[in-house]
């Protein structure tokens, strides 16, 4: 089943584009990593399929009322924003607002969510804590588990693991990869190129606003692809633990 | 919804027990059985009146201006995430202000007494529209910031003009008494003439609760988790306007009231904008009818103003505040 379906998508700053005509669809069960350098329009692209940006082609989560839309896809923005000092349950609750009937209040299935989320996170001691007296990486996790708390068949998350420590990263690309097996589906941005290959189950490569590769993360991360995108060289080597891939030296 | 936390009771508490005591001091010094007779069975002539014509509406009009104040404050701290926010930095109340002021200065309130609060509330929709004109319906709460503040100086550079041109000495004065803002010798026609615009701001502000609550994980987020950026800017924006301008129009510039309630409150609803919405607009009318008190029990002879009194008490408080919680806000 499609979950997102975008078709020739642009997105202009004045005359540049900074996202050119990219098609890609997500089907369930697909955990897709969204990588390129700074700049090539990861952002912009989730962004856009989202409506929050301008553009032209289509996108099919766009074309839904905003209702409909926030029941289809969860989005966990770039920027960590926790305004205000709230506990960690009350910020994760915030995801079942789109769920919540008018006027009413969060029921045993909303409950169940939030539980979930809290746990998936590993977030259970931390319930009552205040979200903005904790870390840069604790409210990154606290904001992902909101995220998790929504249900939605599609998850889209820009830079998630950024700034969180390596138990952490991995335990998030782990939740990530489950959410997929599962069945649903999750579309990460992210700059590690050796978690990416580790735990998407498909790789989108991204140079300056165009979709340069698309398929399973060794097709993707071709030694010619990497040096010709990020500028960088990277090793590569088959492991009793699976494929490892290192970036090595700037070229 | 924790509108049974024990915060709400001891606000209603507050609340009631500051209309009684607003009923019963006055210059008119009656007696506390007098003011009872009078209020609840209608007997004894002067006491009546006093009570009927002046001290209920006055007390009634702390209640309604306090809440507006208090709730737009917080719906505005709310949208913009900023604890320094006010209904004020969008120009809203200067914008009623100079209503006022034309309409005292034209002559136009001789002339019909309504025109005083008809004028402030035209300017504060006047100042909404001109807002929504520079900042857009979509467009993000800088935007809306930087257009306020942009009204609020124009706002205010038209007030001295009219303050300028000034034909007399005793037109200018008058302005200027007005616009420190007062609850004394306000009449139940007041009342009336702000309640209706009061309450639709009231509605409009509090249907706000679930995505002001949404808008703490930030504009982005909050879009795509069904709350409409351009609903909410207009719900807001309307609401303030309706609401503080009438506020305004009755009781001329009382300021803090909408910077100071949510400040204080937010501590005790856990932080929560829609929880800040319910208890600010009791906290502010709470705040409003305790500082009219204070103005006729510190020096009942020389007609102390409200607004005067509340920044007097309300700007040492708030940089207290902001000395003591500098740390939180970033």
């Amino acid at each position: 089943m499609t979950l997102l379906a975008i078709e020739k998508l642009t997105v202009l700053r004045g005359e540049c584009p900074v996202v050119d005509h990219v098609d890609l669809s997500v089907g369930a069960g697909e955990c897709v990593g969204l990588i390129g350098p700074n700049g090539a329009g990861k952002t912009t692209l989730m962004r856009a399929a989202l409506g929050l940006e301008r553009f032209k082609g289509t996108s099919s989560l766009a074309r839904m009322s905003a209702p409909e839309r926030a029941r289809a896809a969860a989005f966990l923005p770039q920027s960590r924003q926790i305004a205000w000092p709230v506990d960690v349950e009350t910020l994760v609750s915030l995801g079942r607002v789109p769920h919540l009937p008018r006027g009413g209040t969060i029921s045993a299935t909303d409950r169940d969510a939030i539980e979930q989320a809290l746990h998936r996170l590993g977030l259970d001691g931390f319930r009552q804590r205040i979200a903005t007296h904790l870390s840069g990486g604790e409210q990154g996790r606290v904001l992902i588990a909101r995220a998790l708390a929504q249900q939605t068949p599609l998850l889209l998350a820009d830079e998630p693991i950024a700034g969180l420590d390596p138990a952490q990263q991995i335990a998030t690309m782990q939740v990530f990869a489950e959410l997929a097996r599962e069945g649903r589906a999750v579309v990460v941005s992210l700059h590690d190129l050796g978690l990416a290959a580790r735990h998407c189950t498909r790789l989108v490569l991204m140079h300056q606003g165009r979709v340069v590769a698309d398929g399973q993360p060794d097709e993707v991360l071709t030694p010619e692809l990497v040096a010709q995108v990020f500028s960088v060289s990277i090793w590569r080597q088959d492991s009793p633990m699976g494929p490892v891939f290192q970036p090595m030296d700037v070229l | 919804m924790r509108l049974r936390t024990p915060l709400t009771l001891v606000l209603i508490f507050l609340c009631l027990a500051l209309f009684g005591m607003s009923i019963l001091i006055g210059p008119a010094g009656l007696s506390m059985a007098d003011t009872l007779r009078a209020v609840f069975l209608g007997q004894g002539e002067a006491a009546t009146l006093v009570m009927r014509e002046i001290r209920l509406p006055r007390a009634i009009l702390a209640v309604l201006v306090g809440a507006s104040l208090g709730l737009a404050g917080a719906a505005m701290q709310g949208y913009l995430r900023n604890p320094l926010a006010e209904p004020g930095l969008i120009g809203v109340s200067g914008s009623a202000a100079l209503g006022a002021v034309i309409a005292l200065q034209t002559g136009l309130v001789a002339a019909w007494w309504l025109a005083l609060p008809l004028a402030a509330l035209a300017g504060a929709l006047a100042a909404v529209l001109l807002i929504l004109l520079l900042a857009g319906p979509r467009g993000s709460s800088l935007t809306l910031i930087l257009a306020g503040i942009a009204v609020s100086a124009l706002a205010g550079a038209m007030t001295t003009l009219v303050l300028n041109l000034s034909p007399n000495p005793f037109a200018a004065s008058e302005v200027v008494f007005w616009m420190m803002g007062s609850l004394s010798d306000r009449s139940f026609d007041h009342v009336l003439v702000a309640l209706p615009f009061m309450l639709i701001g009231w509605v409009l502000m509090l249907s706000l609760g679930r995505a002001l609550d949404v808008l703490t994980l930030g504009e982005d987020a909050a879009a795509t988790m069904g709350v409409s950026g351009i609903r909410t800017r207009m719900f807001l924006v309307l609401g303030i306007a309706s609401s503080v301008g009438a506020a305004t129009a009755v009781a001329g510039a009382i300021g803090f009231v909408g910077l100071v309630v949510p400040h204080v409150l937010r501590p005790f609803v856990g932080a929560r904008p829609s929880a800040l919405l319910w208890a600010s607009a009791l906290g502010g009318a709470v705040m409003v009818l305790a500082a009219d008190l204070a103005v006729r029990l510190i020096l009942p002879d020389r007609d102390l103003k409200l607004g005067v009194l509340m920044a007097i008490i309300g700007a040492p408080f708030f940089l207290h505040l902001i000395y003591k919680t500098r740390g939180e806000i970033r």
